[in-house]
């Protein structure tokens, strides 16, 4: 989905900053229920992305060179190159 | 013709105005050999600097000699920093110091500040230009060498705080003649790679020639131009380069530049948990509270026993006709007995009433009109007397003016 991914695009500290104002706002008690559940359903979404975001990356080193034609070579220490450009 | 003689003093003081408005002498660098180096008993020291052909009597005061992280010694080149002014006392020239570097770092360090006064007024230290360091940077750029120590350093705090994280390390040497043009290449190598969200230029402590590439115009001015924000890690914490003050976050050492570039994910991940449950309990609160309120609302008598409600209707109704009932008769009531009232009253002044108290009215036959005087009637006229109960036909025998009974002696009928 489209929008799903555009929402993935978001960064980790704006969908944390995002998912405390909605649970601060949820804990006010002041949101009428549609709105609750609308905000509830935004931050688990929001758990969900930040969640992600802690996992995607792997732990991995890559080196970076400058190619012989000014392109670039990245060689992760297992020795896989990774052509660029 | 007559001169103005001057007192010395007046020269001296007039001397030392001048030599202290000159902003040249101000702030200079000198170069030179220490001679007569003297200690006085109050704690300044005093020194001679000279080359071949001059010497500058120089003065180092307490105050600054504890600052200076160097004391000369006689014969020894040193450069020196310090404004010129006049010793009036002796009426010499002389440079109070200020700082003091043995010749050859001095030399750089006067480059150095050259340099740093010259980019700094170009802007490149501006706050302004300053790049934010992201949270949480999914890939991590490092320009360092290889096998220094601060490579190692910093993937040890990395594993440490973020173990998953992707680092691509643009190998350079950190010094030498080609450094800082290497050091240059790889930030700008990483720009054009793009993929990384922080960029750490780092190495270990060093002497300033040894760290000397990072604080090269070269360094500077990629840093400035980088799109990706840059830290930089150089030396100790004591050690200042140009490239810190134009990077975007300035670490003491290498393992605190990878403490600034990664957060601690185990406290993230508490964080998330954290709000997470917390998400959780707010909205169960929430929706039970609604549903209390509900609850409530549902639990009112109208909801519950919809009858007792028309009841209480019925009842004010009762009420209210009963009052109505009440009020219509206390009307009539009162009406009737104002209707009565007026009766009585009319009856007071009805003629037949008066009649029936045994008052008669008297009238002519003729014309039914009713006779107040007895001269409106003569002897032999007809006349009709209404009594309370029925009528006489009359006719007036004589008259009178006195209307009391009996005939009174010599009142005669038509005498007055």
């Amino acid at each position: 989905m489209e929008g799903s991914r555009e929402k993935e695009q978001i960064k980790f500290e704006d969908a944390l900053a995002r998912l405390e104002t909605i649970v601060r706002q949820l804990e006010s008690g002041e949101l009428d229920l549609e709105e609750a559940l609308a905000k509830f359903e935004e931050g688990i979404g929001l758990v969900k992305i930040c969640n992600k975001k802690l996992e995607t990356a792997e732990k991995k080193i890559e080196t970076l060179l400058r190619g012989e034609k000014g392109d670039f070579v990245l060689k992760t220490l297992e020795g896989k190159d990774e052509k660029g450009r | 013709m007559f001169k103005r003689i001057y007192e010395v003093r007046e020269i001296t003081s007039y001397l030392k105005n001048l030599l202290e408005g000159d902003t040249h002498l101000a702030n200079v660098w000198v170069k030179g050999e220490v001679s007569n180096l003297k200690q006085s008993p109050s704690g300044h020291i005093y020194f001679t600097l000279k080359d071949r052909c001059s010497c500058l009597p120089c003065v180092c005061f307490r105050s600054r000699h504890k600052l200076l992280n160097f004391i000369p010694q006689d014969g020894v080149t040193v450069v020196a920093r310090g404004y010129i002014s006049l010793f009036e006392k002796c009426g010499t020239c002389q440079l109070y110091v200020e700082e003091l570097q043995p010749s050859g770092t001095g030399e750089l360090y006067i480059a150095f500040e050259k340099l740093k006064n010259k980019l700094d007024e170009e802007g490149l230290f501006d706050e302004k230009h300053k790049r934010k360091i992201p949270f949480l940077p999914r890939r991590i750029g490092i320009v360092t060498s290889p096998t220094g120590a601060a490579i190692r350093d910093i993937l040890s705090v990395i594993s440490r705080r973020f173990p998953n994280t992707e680092l691509v390390l643009v190998p350079v040497q950190v010094q030498g003649e080609d450094a800082s043009e290497e050091i240059a290449e790889g930030i700008n190598l990483l720009n054009c790679y793009g993929k990384v969200d922080v960029i750490i230029i780092a190495r270990g402590g060093g002497s300033l020639e040894e760290i000397w590439p990072f604080n090269t115009e070269t360094v500077a001015r990629s840093i400035f131009n980088s799109k990706i924000p840059v830290i930089s890690a150089v030396g100790h914490e004591t050690d200042h380069t140009i490239a810190d003050f134009v990077a975007d976050f300035r670490a003491a050492t290498p393992s605190a530049a990878a403490e600034i570039a990664v957060p601690r994910k185990e406290e993230l991940v508490k964080l998330i948990q954290g709000l997470s449950e917390r998400l959780n309990a707010a909205v169960k609160l929430c929706v039970s509270s609604k549903r209390e309120k509900l609850d409530a609302v549902a639990a009112r008598r109208v909801f519950t026993k919809p009858e007792g409600s028309l009841n209480s209707v019925k009842q004010q109704v009762d009420a209210l006709y009963a009052q109505l009932q009440r009020s219509v008769q206390r009307y009539l009531k009162e009406r009737f007995w104002e209707v009565r009232t007026a009766a009585g009253k009319m009856h007071a002044l009805s003629p037949l009433a008066v009649l029936s108290r045994g008052y008669a009215v008297c009238r002519f036959e003729k014309n039914r009109k009713i006779i107040r005087n007895y001269q409106e009637v003569s002897p032999g006229t007809l006349v009709e007397v209404v009594l309370n109960k029925g009528l006489l036909n009359c006719r007036v025998e004589s008259r009178r003016r006195s209307i009391f009974s009996g005939r009174q002696q010599g009142e005669g009928t038509d005498k007055i």
